[in-house]
């Protein structure tokens, strides 16, 4: 064979294999295109109109809905309890979780730690509309055996009335979605424990450390580029509590415990609470404008993500 | 941005020490105080933490008014005609074969288009192999807006909303950029030789990826199916919106929740139901629970 026609068949090759390439490529843009980019620039779009229901045409508004929204006390009140649900929800939660984890990677070993995170995993397995509507039983105040408990060993002297007291039910809701969630942080905050190497903790048992020590010494300042990363990541699901939150309370009683993704829903699907019709451009300026303001988060996340790989080439 | 580089995945829960922990062997004897301590602290906060389950499946095979006031989760009796009526008269039967349907299909599709992307993206350099890697990008950047409109408004359009094919196509969504970037990663690192062999043995590019690298890709494969599964079979807004109008492609999640009002007082019944609806999950994951907690760690999508 000369080489010209080697060079012919290696490009038909080539040209063979672009396009398997290609057409391996082909499924998932088609797929992204409509369920990712369509979607997103949609509601960039939908949210310069106003839409009354699938039915009716949209007619542009330009910025109307956005100035509208910026004026909404009801929008401005769950865009608070969703922050709420991040500024105090993710300390939580992260905190309580690091101190399960140094726990059960530390103190308690084997088996009976294995056994511990799988009971403490359990309730992230449900899904949480699901549970949401279990736990309306489990914390009714009549009949319910929370309830029943509390009355009964004297701790209360009347039923707590956990998800339908307007004072009460955004702390329970808070709870609840952090009991549901806990068992991911935990998994995160394992998994970043076991980068720690063992022959650190075996130098300095050597060099007699104690625990405290060691967890000070060496456990921590190597969790710290986690952190960020588990910060960010339990911020970005306290944010999403739409499913727990509608079953529970559906953002009552009186939006007391209404966060931004149940208020855009009312707005959007469910407005007779309103007394309204559905406002589907509307609910799209408030998404858009949420999503907007939770961009923060991510930008966050890939400054955490290069300072990880940063500390992982340095203990290499 | 995945984080797939930057959480390692937890490995060896097995009795034997994780590589990391602390030495083993000589456990002194205020580690093992320590142990009994911390057991004896975190085994009561356990058995509350499981509480609701616990609850909800002894619930389920109660009548009303041994429900009611008791805390007590043990019955003498074990009565079935909850399930019957939750599979029967609330449609569980039906919810269930949806979900069924939705999950299975949509992990198929999903698994199927992820690999295919991270397979030429990880073994292969092609004109535009930058582009696809911005895309991903901007499916993780980009601010999402309320995406729910235009996807029902989408299907709508194409005719889907009357079957259960809209909220699977939905539900298996755009490619998974952390699924996408563990193929990816994975397939690069297998050595190159099989393919060369392979291609001396005349096989063509199908062929190679279907019977030579494929097989290979087990724990990225398993992976896929485990996110994919969890998010079919739990997810709530987007099959809550597709169904408003249709309740009888309700999804388990959806149909439990929507059933909430019309047997408000009928806990036995609900708690079957919740129990047809949480079990599946909550089994597979207690059987192949070393493959879950890996999937989540090692694979956390932010």
């Amino acid at each position: 064979m000369s080489t010209s026609a080697m060079a012919g068949t290696l490009r038909r090759h080539r040209r063979g294999e672009l396009f398997w390439i290609y057409l391996f490529i082909v499924p998932g843009l088609v797929l992204t295109a409509m369920f990712v980019f369509y979607p997103m620039l949609a509601s960039w779009y939908f949210s310069l109109t106003e839409w009354n229901g699938f039915t009716d045409g949209k007619d542009f508004v330009g910025l109307a809905n956005y100035r509208e929204l910026v004026k909404d006390p009801l929008f401005w009140g769950s865009f608070g309890r969703s922050m709420v649900f991040v500024l105090i929800g993710v300390p939580l939660r992260v905190g309580l979780a690091l101190v399960l984890a140094i726990v059960l990677n530390n103190i308690i070993r084997g088996r009976l730690s294995t056994f511990f995170r799988t009971v403490f995993f359990l309730p992230v397995m449900a899904a949480a509309s699901v549970i949401g509507v279990v736990l309306t039983f489990v914390l009714s105040p009549s009949n319910g055996p929370v309830s029943f408990f509390l009355t009964s060993t004297g701790l209360s002297d009347a039923p707590v009335e956990f998800l339908s007291d307007p004072t009460l039910a955004l702390w329970s809701a808070l709870a609840l979605h952090t009991w549901k969630n806990f068992g991911m942080t935990l998994i995160y905050w394992l998994a970043a424990l076991q980068t720690v190497p063992a022959e650190y903790y075996e130098a300095a048992a050597m060099d007699g450390a104690g625990a405290v020590q060691r967890l000070l010494r060496i456990t921590l300042p190597v969790l710290i580029p986690f952190s960020v990363i588990i910060i960010v990541l339990t911020a970005n699901e306290n944010l999403h509590a739409f499913a727990l939150i509608q079953a529970l309370t559906g953002g009552g009683p009186y939006y007391s415990s209404e966060v931004v993704e149940v208020y855009i829903f009312r707005t959007a699907f469910a407005p007779d609470s309103a007394g309204g019709v559905p406002r589907l451009g509307y609910a799209s300026a408030a998404g858009c404008f949420f999503g907007l303001a939770t961009l923060a988060i991510a930008l966050l996340q890939a400054w955490a993500i290069t300072l990880v790989s940063a500390q992982r080439k340095r203990m290499k | 941005m995945t984080l797939s580089t930057a959480l390692p995945s937890v490995t060896s829960d097995a009795p034997e020490a994780p590589p990391s922990a602390p030495p083993r062997k000589r456990l002194r004897r205020s580690e093992r105080i320590a142990l009994l301590v911390g057991g004896l602290i975190l085994l009561p906060i356990a058995l509350v933490w499981i509480y609701p389950f616990v609850w909800v499946v002894s619930s389920s095979f109660k009548s009303n008014a041994e429900i009611f006031g008791s805390l007590n989760p043990f019955t003498s009796t074990l009565r079935l005609d909850n399930y019957i009526r939750a599979w029967h008269e609330a449609n569980m039967g039906r919810y269930f074969l949806n979900t069924i349907f939705v999950t299975g299909m949509s992990i198929l599709i999903s698994v199927t288009v992820n690999a295919l992307l991270g397979y030429v993206l990880g073994r292969y350099a092609f004109p535009g192999k930058r582009i696809i890697y911005a895309m991903l990008a901007l499916v993780v950047f980009l601010p999402q807006g309320y995406t729910v409109i235009p996807i029902f408004d989408l299907i709508d359009s194409l005719g889907l909303s009357g079957s259960l094919w809209g909220m699977t196509l939905a539900e298996a969504g755009g490619v998974s950029v952390i699924v996408v970037l563990l193929f990816a990663g994975y397939f690069a690192q297998l050595p190159k030789e099989l393919e060369e062999a392979a291609k001396v043995d005349g096989a063509g590019f199908l062929r190679i990826f279907l019977r030579v690298y494929l097989p290979l890709s087990g724990p990225v494969l398993a992976t896929a199916v485990i996110l994919q599964f969890m998010h079919a079979w739990n997810d709530f807004l987007l099959p809550l919106v597709l169904t408003l109008s249709q309740p009888e492609l309700r999804t388990l999640a959806v149909g439990i929740y929507s059933l909430q009002n019309q047997y408000f007082s009928d806990w036995g019944m609900m708690s079957a139901a919740s129990t047809i609806a949480l079990m599946p999950i909550i089994i597979v994951f207690i059987i192949l629970q070393k493959y879950f907690i890996e999937s989540f760690s090692g694979a956390v999508k932010g």
